[in-house]
């Protein structure tokens, strides 16, 4: 294992988040005021409790994940797509590193900076919910692999995109609806029988329900459940980024 | 001397069918310099490729210091280091980052000391805590020998190191060149400047067509070279070599004549050629010289390849 090759890509990634670190943190704590003040205390004080928690602290754990995924998803992908866009992959193409240096590299980096965000998004919530989390070490699990997960999601994108158009068009196109429909914003149960059936089919409602469960101890799906879901995702994102490394697909010809 | 790159039946066929490479044989000793010459498209970009593991082969295979470029590609890659010939680099990392970046990508622990003694020989010191996008073309390039260079290679490949580059930095980066194999490091580069094969390197190899026309040792290459011809034009055309004259390497070209001779001896024949055409009564009106040069070798060969097909 070329440990020194991982650090080395991990310290460069991190590098590029530094130079915008005002960007990174800014974004996200303005845009979670912004569904707070709409969500939380515009429309959210004339929505009931739900499942026993204030509107407002219930789509605390949505919202964080929301920002996560996409963040994840789209450092990843452009973590490695811009290397392919610059040419400087030649690198990495020619250095004595394999496929899974490379991906614990790009997709260690991406992944703490979603759980920065992530972090971050929890502390601002604290300022305009009152929130209490049940199980704070699960909470924390759930989050570092859902960062994880979707970091290796976004790397695949990343070296599946040719252009930049591409590279948008997988998080704007799936990533997002699959998350406003995962329950995000609400309970699953608040929904007509034959969507909560559909909506069992969205990857994401598993990873949003456990993540809530270890805010206040309900979910929608039994907490296993979810488990075995992020699991599962995570396999397969590993599976395919082995099949793209052992092919070449995309970055070797 | 050893080999330390084998290159054995090594083919490339792109996915459109067409064929970069058609089994070329090549070897490469330890400690020397060759370049490799050859027109755009001839293949050479992809021979390195190919070598340092960016493109795959369709069929052959390449050993470095007797490891296989496949199957035992970390101990082959660990001496490599590879220059290529865009300017690929971060536009918004600092000279000592991408530096930094390489050496550790490699495998190497950090040393700062190396990098600094680096980035000297190479003039980019005052340069290190510069943007990359803030530098020149020439620098560009240097930072990119600097990031070959920062994992100490016993290879290093050059691709086109001097394309587009000022002649006072070319001359700057064959010293560069010179004191790297003064270390022991074994340079291959591809170039098509002829003058930098001529300058800097100790066996040329031509490629054109994904082949390997020729590879041979520079100076046995300038020897052949070393002829030369003198062309004697004449007031009234002749349609033979005049017998008073027979003795000499002499032959009808158009209007004047021919004359051939070696310029490594320490007799070229020219001053009684001329004493003797003086006396056979033939009235010159112009004598020029000329010499084959390693481009017209290397153009020749190349046009008898494109003939040939």
């Amino acid at each position: 294992m070329n440990l020194q090759a991982i650090r080395s890509i991990y310290i460069f990634e991190m590098a590029r988040f530094f130079r915008t670190l005002m960007q990174s943190f800014i974004s996200p704590v303005i845009s979670t005021s912004l569904y707070f003040v709409v969500f939380g205390t515009a429309i959210g004080s004339r929505i009931q409790e739900v499942e026993g928690v204030g509107y407002g602290a219930f789509i605390v754990p949505g919202l964080i994940m929301l920002s996560v995924m996409t963040q994840a998803t789209s450092n990843a992908s452009f973590g490695i797509y811009f290397p392919k866009f610059i040419g400087t992959i030649y690198e990495l193409l020619s250095a004595p590193v394999n496929f899974l240096e490379i991906t614990i590299g790009y997709v260690g980096a991406a992944a703490t900076k979603a759980l920065f965000i992530g972090l971050v998004i929890l502390a601002t919530s604290f300022l305009f919910v009152d929130l209490h989390i049940a199980h704070p070490i699960a909470m924390l699990a759930f989050l570092v692999l859902t960062c994880l997960s979707f970091s290796l999601l976004g790397f695949i994108i990343g070296i599946w995109a040719g252009n930049f158009e591409q590279l948008q068009l997988i998080p704007l196109l799936i990533i997002t609806p699959l998350v406003f429909l995962g329950g995000s914003f609400y309970s699953v149960s608040m929904l007509p029988p034959i969507w909560q059936t559909i909506t069992m089919f969205n990857p994401v409602v598993y990873l949003i329900s456990g993540f809530r469960w270890a805010f206040f101890d309900t979910a929608d799906v039994p907490i296993g459940l979810s488990l075995f879901a992020i699991g599962l995702f995570t396999a397969i994102c590993v599976g395919v980024i082995a099949w793209i490394f052992r092919t070449g697909w995309r970055i070797r010809q | 001397m050893t080999n330390i790159v084998e290159v054995r039946g090594l083919t490339k066929r792109y996915d459109g069918g067409f064929e970069a490479l058609k089994s070329v044989d090549l070897d490469i000793k330890k400690g020397e310099i060759i370049a490799l010459l050859g027109p755009n498209g001839a293949g050479k970009t992809t021979l390195i490729s190919t070598i340092c593991g960016i493109t795959r082969a369709t069929d052959g295979t390449v050993s470095i210091g007797g490891h296989d470029n496949v199957t035992d590609f970390r101990a082959a890659r660990n001496l490599v280091g590879l220059v290529p010939q865009e300017l690929n680099l971060e536009p918004f990392e600092k000279v000592m980052n991408t530096v930094r970046f390489s050496r550790g990508l490699f495998g190497k622990a950090p040393d700062d000391a190396h990098l600094e003694k680096v980035l000297k020989s190479l003039s980019l010191w005052d340069k290190k805590d510069a943007k990359v996008m803030m530098l020149s073309g020439g620098m560009k390039r240097r930072v990119l020998i600097a990031k070959a260079l920062s994992h100490e290679p016993r290879v290093l490949f050059l691709d086109e190191p001097t394309a587009g580059v000022d002649v006072e930095l070319r001359k700057d980066m064959w010293d560069v060149v010179a004191k790297l194999k003064a270390d022991g490091v074994t340079i291959i580069l591809t170039t098509h400047y002829i003058e930098e094969a001529e300058a800097i390197a100790d066996r040329i190899g031509v490629i054109a067509k994904g082949e390997i026309l020729l590879v041979e040792n520079k100076d046995d290459l300038m020897t052949r070279m070393g002829q030369k011809t003198l062309k004697i034009e004449l007031a009234e055309p002749v349609n033979a070599v005049p017998a008073a004259l027979s003795e000499y390497d002499l032959t009808v070209d158009g209007e004047g004549l021919l004359y051939s001779y070696d310029t490594q001896t320490d007799r070229t024949g020219i001053t009684s050629l001329l004493a003797d055409l003086q006396k056979a009564g033939l009235k010159m009106t112009d004598l020029q010289t000329r010499q084959s040069s390693l481009e017209e070798i290397f153009v020749s060969l190349v046009a008898e390849k494109e003939g040939a097909e």
